[in-house]
Parts: structure tokens; sequence; C-alpha cells
């Protein structure tokens, strides 16, 4: 890192400003290349297109409503798989025969990709928040339980005996030595679980339908060949993601403010 | 020996519990979305012979191998070239922030829109999903690659393919190996996903042909070949992975007992 920082001597070299300059290259070329016609413009509607109706979407209720609603089904969904995954994990990783028995079972459930869940789902639930949320719910716990667990792996031997010479119980071990080294990795399980949990939301919305979400309106937007506020839509959906990515990464640091990893990234 | 067995016995224990359970409770359902576990086993042979694998299976592991290995030539080939550069990085680092934050499976649409329906379009689409945590990955991997090994590649003139080959794609690919496994996941969801929005053949297919058909039993073992599809992928996966990162493996283990 230093040496990369020691090398630095240009002036507009600077990271942030190059990153700019790609964005606006990147923006510019997708305005120039449909209009020079190198790009089909029905398909690859030019940038300023795209923003405009960017704009005209912010101006809808229903937009708001569906960003609302997009929202709500991620969170309920996170904090589902975030709370039954800590829980879990905890009670597992703790009791070495529990940890034992249910080894194969999570190594057989977790590959199971989720959207193969996704025809049960809608079977089984005839609201279809249910079934996207079911689909969240298991693609994103799964992602906080395998880091709990190793993070309840991770606690120190040498800890855990004084923890036992001092004779603390269940409880106050779970609290003062599980928790505290399990943190660190149920926050990169949570930050995960929060990205996955997010696409399911959308692609739930988008298979599903149904809900209103950002993936339904992504669905309606094409069935109308609508394709500026199609990809109008996709970068609200990426910016969604991008907010979220950035939150998580926030909380993380809050959270672990404590922690040796993150106390020797503050500057002094 | 008893050791060996206590551990399978011990492996197999709670699968064995929840299969039984699962048998006894679904064993008089009369739900017709929730048949009982002893009928979707019987209809699990003639619905995946060898014929229907031929027809449904195969066409969507192939579509799922050539993207996945297209993913992974676009994502490690452009993820050393930006990685090795500090400028480029820094040039494409926002967009590609923002191009990964995209949920993939949103861009199907548009996928479908621009290439149409067909076998290309399918394997676009795996590709467009995969491509970005190997990409992302690569990239971290190259960057982090050893300073002091640069300098000794550099004084020795090691340069070009020689250099990427043994010093550059080998530094980063335990990193690579992590995109990788991440990005075969998603390739099989965006494969489902694909063949889910319009298709005429392929496992997502035919499973949502069941559901639609109202073909309850037959829908849930297809969820199964699904799921075993995935398990298997991942095992396949990892046992792959220990022969590429042996050397690795092996250098942290000495590592931590050396010291």
């Amino acid at each position: 890192m230093t040496t990369s920082q020691g090398t630095r001597r240009r002036v507009g070299d600077s990271p942030a400003l190059l990153g700019l300059i790609g964005l606006v290259c990147f923006g510019g070329l997708l305005e120039v290349l449909p209009r020079a016609g190198v790009l089909p413009a029905e398909y690859f509607p030019p940038t300023s297109t795209i923003v405009r109706a960017l704009i005209d979407e912010l101006d809808r209720g229903g937009f708001w409503r569906a960003v609302a609603g997009t929202v709500t089904t991620w969170l309920i969904g996170l904090a589902i798989a975030v709370v039954a995954g800590i829980v879990l994990g905890i009670v597992i990783g703790s009791i070495p025969a529990l940890r034992l028995a249910t080894a194969s079972t999570v190594e057989f459930l977790r590959p199971i990709p989720s959207v193969a869940l996704l025809p049960l789902a809608i079977v089984l639930f005839s609201a279809p928040v249910r079934s996207i949320l079911l689909l969240v719910v298991y693609a994103s716990f799964w992602q906080v339980l395998i880091q709990v667990l190793h993070g309840v792996a991770d606690v120190d031997p040498v800890a855990r005996e004084t923890a036992a010479s001092y004779r603390l119980g269940r409880w106050r071990q779970a609290r003062y030595l599980v928790w505290p080294t399990t943190l660190p990795y149920a926050m990169t399980g949570i930050r995960l679980a929060a990205a996955v949990a997010l696409v399911l939301t959308i692609t739930g919305e988008l298979l599903i339908g149904g809900t209103k979400g950002i993936g339904e309106e992504i669905a309606v937007a094409q069935s109308s060949i609508a394709v500026p506020s199609m990809y109008a839509l996709i970068i609200v959906a990426g910016l969604i993601g991008l907010i979220a990515n950035l939150a998580t990464r926030r909380a993380e640091r809050l959270v672990l403010a404590w922690h040796p990893s993150v106390r020797r990234e503050l500057p002094l | 020996m008893t050791r060996t067995l206590g551990r399978i016995g011990l492996a197999l224990a709670l699968p064995v519990i929840l299969l039984v359970t699962w048998w006894f409770a679904s064993a008089d359902s009369t739900s017709f979305y929730q048949p009982p576990l002893e009928t979707i086993i019987k209809v699990f042979p003639h619905t995946w012979t060898a014929a229907t694998f031929k027809s449904d299976v195969l066409p969507s592991l192939i579509r799922l191998f050539i993207g996945y290995g297209l993913a992974l030539l676009l994502g490690i080939g452009l993820g050393v070239l930006i990685g090795a550069n500090r400028r480029l990085r820094a040039l494409l680092e926002p967009i590609l922030e923002f191009l990964r934050a995209i949920p993939p499976p949103v861009l199907v649409p548009v996928l479908i829109l621009i290439a149409g329906l067909g076998d290309p379009t399918k394997v676009l689409v795996i590709v467009v999903g995969g491509v970005w945590p190997i990409l992302l990955n690569t990239v971290e991997g190259v960057r982090g690659v050893d300073e002091v090994l640069a300098d000794t590649c550099r004084s020795y003139q090691i340069r070009g393919w020689l250099r990427i080959r043994t010093f550059i794609l080998r530094a980063a690919s335990p990193q690579i190996v992590v995109g990788a496994r991440q990005a075969l996941s998603i390739c099989i969801i965006m494969m489902v996903i694909g063949e889910l929005l319009g298709a005429t053949d392929g496992l997502g297919y035919t499973v949502v042909e069941f559901q639609r058909g109202f073909q309850i039993p037959e829908m849930w073992s297809g969820v199964f070949v699904l799921g075993l599809l995935g398990v298997l992928l991942s095992l396949a996966f990892t046992l792959v992975e220990r022969r590429v990162l042996n050397w690795y493996h092996g250098a942290r283990a000495a590592e931590r007992s050396g010291h």
C-alpha cells in the first residue's frame, strides 16, 4: 500500500478524480454510440434518454411505492435470516456433537440454488410476498449461519480455558467469550446476506409478480417495451444495491468500532 | 475404524431422521400441493429417465458450462488487466462497483430484448451473472500480489506471459478461486432464471412446466434434481479447488506449524 502511495506523484492522478472521469466517459460513450448508429438505439437508448426516463420515474407515485415495497420485503427477509442464522449458529457451534451431526445436512442444503425452490414457493403460498420471502430467507440464511459457525469455532482456546477456570456459566460464556469473537464473522455474514437478499427480493418480484416492487416494475416495463424506463429501473436497482452495500459496510464499522481490525484503520 | 464409522454415522443420522420424519409426516397428506414423499419418489424414475436427461438436463448443463467457462475467461482476463494497472483500476472502480450492485437477474429482460430467446441469450445470461465476482476477486488478488516477489520477477526479467502464468495468476489464485466459487452458484441460478423466462428446453423450463400443469409430485422431483445438481457441482468444485490450491493450503499449514 505504502509503495503505491509513494510512487504517486503526478497532479490529477487521484483515484477519486480518475473514477469520476471513468464514470463520465462511460456515460458519454453510451450517449454517443447509439446516436452514431454503432449500437441500435431502440435497444440501447442514449444516456440522456435514460436519464430523462429516470427523472420521469422519480415523479411517479407508483415508483416510490415500488421502492418502498422492495426495501420492506428485503429488510423483513434479511431480519429473519440474520436472527435465525445467529441463534442457530451459536447454538450449533457451541455444542460439538450438534455441530458434527448437522455438518453434512448443512453442506447438502446450502448449495441448493434458491431459485430451484421458486416453483415450490409459488404453490406453497398463495401470497406472493411470502413466496418471495421464502427465497430471500433461504438464500441469505446460509451466509449468516456459515460465518457464525466459523466465528464460534475461532474462539481462542486459552480464553475458553480461562473462562472455564473462572467458572463462567453457559450464558455468560456465550455473552463474554463467544459473542465478541463471533461478531466480526457475523457482520461479514450479514453483509453477504444483505447483498444476496436484495438480489433475491428483486428476482422474486421479477419472476413471481403480484407485489409492488422494482422487480415487477421492470417486468412491466419489459412487456410494454418501454426500453428507456426499463434501463432507468435497472439503474435504480443498482443504486439500491450500492446503498445497501455502503450501509452494511458502515454498520459493520460502527458495530465493530472496538475491534482491532477496525481500530487499526482509524487515523491517529 | 470405529472412529470413522462413528463419523459416518453422525453424518448420516440427521439426514436420515429428517427424511423419515418427512416420509411419515407427509404419508397421509391429502394436500394437493404437498404430496407424500412416497409419491414424489415413485414418480421420480419415470420423470427423470435417460431420455429426459438428454432432452432437459443436458442442454442446461452445456449452457451452464459454456457460460461459466466464458465468465471465467472474461473475468480472469479483464481482472488481470485491471488489477495490474493502477490507473485503469482507479478509472473503472466506480463503474465496476455500480455494475456489480445491479442484481444480475434484472438484466435478463434486457438481454432477451436485445438478443432474442435463443441459446446465445441463455449463455449470455449466465456469463453476465457470473463474471462480476470473478472479475472483482481477480482484481483484488492481482492488486495484492507480494511486492517483493514482483520486484524479484523484475530483476530476473520475467516478463509477458511467463510472468502472468507463473507469478500473477499463481499469486492471485486463492482469491480467484473464491470468486469462481461465488460465480458458480450465481451461474446455476442464472441458468434456471434464463430458462424460466422463455425457453423451450432445459431443467428450469421443465420444472416450471410441471408447476403450470399442476403436476405437483413431478414438480417436487424436479426441485430435487435442481438441488442435487447444485450439490454435485459444489462438490466437484471443492475437488478442483483442492488440486488447484494444493500448494497454497500446504504453505498455509507450514506457516502455521512453523510459528
